[in-house]
């Protein structure tokens, strides 16, 4: 245990760094950690380096293990299977697969093209922003494991509910035409060499790299002024732990926000370190990072309106309801 | 030679498309670079995750960016 805790906060709360960037900031910048802007400062680096580092190796490992599952695999895992099963399998996968929305589109066509049904796509479409890996860690690290945990559980239940809604609801007639037009040719998924699995993992790095790090800059950077500068009364005022709205509205601010999910984790912490309610804040982290208006914009080309709403009513309940039950149980967490 | 980059505008097909032009350098051949980036063509190909290379109509690669050196192979 005494191991494992120590395995904990140095690699990934990476105490050593705080540390080290404590003493750079108290004896370089001449600021003492104690005061406001010292604090702010210390904070920026601190959290700044260490979601660069951690980023920057669970991506790699994730793509890793993400090259043995290309789309064309997965489909032929879900393929074989039906029920509540395919929709569980289809989260969980959705939890191993790409980070860019970019991508999820074509992938929504193979899938709904090859005649997987529309649940299970959604299942997996629901879970696959809002869950993976990388942001299961850096929770783990920012809050604690069992948060990352029960956060993992929420997220694929609700892709899972999301999926079983959507099927029932027979929303088949309202996926574009052109998506089942052509039937595609099913391709043998590609047998990588170890050199080309470490090539993908490296080119993921650098794309997710380059992608996300102005979000991380600006989370962190908002983190650091919720942190130090705005009054707690005012945070607390507007999404405090009293007021009956907070999750909704937080949830609501959070849906047409486009951000990755490393630079919104910094604002959820400054949000719980202000007094705002776990739930609440992980309600707009997860707003945030399932639902944005450039991802429907994306999905908009694949599905009619009345799926669109659906879904993005689906999850946004889905959300809410999972803030207030992490509001209602916080104590178990924290 | 006919080659298409297959993709929605991600930033890692613009990277395939410039070790492409790479590879075509170095191996001293001329090629024609197409973007294809409407999603109805990009299906027409079965591509399932992008960037993808096609190669006078034939998929070469789909979802990675490969080495230069396999690059080569493939526009050969």
């Amino acid at each position: 245990m005494e191991i494992f805790k120590w395995l904990n906060s140095q690699l990934l709360r990476m105490d050593w760094l705080s540390e080290l960037v404590k003493i750079l900031v108290e004896n370089i910048f001449q600021l003492e950690t104690s005061k406001q802007l010292g604090a702010s400062v210390h904070f920026f680096i601190y959290d700044v380096i260490k979601i660069f580092i951690l980023l920057s190796v669970l991506i790699f490992v994730i793509s890793w293990i993400q090259s043995y599952f290309p789309p064309e695999r997965t489909k032929k895992i879900l393929g074989n299977m039906t029920g509540i099963k395919a929709k569980l399998m289809g989260a969980l996968l959705g939890t191993i697969t790409p980070f860019c929305s970019c991508s999820s589109i074509p992938l929504f066509i193979g899938f709904t093209n090859a005649g997987l049904p529309i649940g299970v796509t959604f299942a997996f479409l629901i879970s696959s922003p809002l869950v993976d890996l990388a942001s299961v860690i850096l929770l783990a690290s920012i809050f604690n494991w069992p948060i990352a945990i029960a956060y993992v559980i929420t997220g694929i239940i609700l892709a899972v509910i999301g999926g079983v809604i959507i099927s029932n609801a027979q929303m088949e007639k309202y996926i574009e035409g052109f998506v089942l037009k052509n039937k595609m040719a099913s391709i043998e998924p590609e047998k990588l060499s170890p050199e080309e699995r470490y090539r993908y993992a490296l080119d993921q790095v650098q794309d997710v790299f380059k992608r996300v790090w102005p979000y991380v800059l600006i989370g962190v950077g908002i983190g650091a002024l919720i942190h130090n500068w705005i009054p707690e009364s005012f945070i607390t005022g507007m999404i405090g732990k009293n007021h009956w709205w907070s999750v909704l509205v937080a949830t609501l601010m959070g849906v047409p926000m486009y951000a990755d999910i490393f630079g919104t984790l910094p604002i959820a912490e400054a949000l719980v370190n202000k007094g705002v309610g776990l739930g609440t804040a992980l309600a707009f982290m997860m707003a945030v990072t399932a639902l944005s208006l450039p991802s429907l914009i994306m999905l908009k080309k694949v599905v009619k309106t009345p799926l669109l709403v659906l879904f993005t009513g689906i999850v946004t309940a889905g959300i809410i309801i999972i803030g207030y039950l992490f509001n209602s149980f916080d104590y178990l967490f924290i | 030679m006919e080659v298409k980059i297959l993709g929605t505008g991600c930033p890692k097909c613009k990277k395939l498309t410039e070790v492409t032009e790479q590879a075509a350098k170095e191996l001293g051949i001329e090629i024609s670079i197409e973007k294809v980036t409407d999603l109805e063509k990009i299906i027409s190909y079965s591509v399932m995750s992008t960037p993808a290379l096609v190669v006078n109509g034939v998929l070469k690669v789909a979802g990675r960016i490969p080495s230069i050196d396999d690059l080569k192979k493939m526009l050969v």
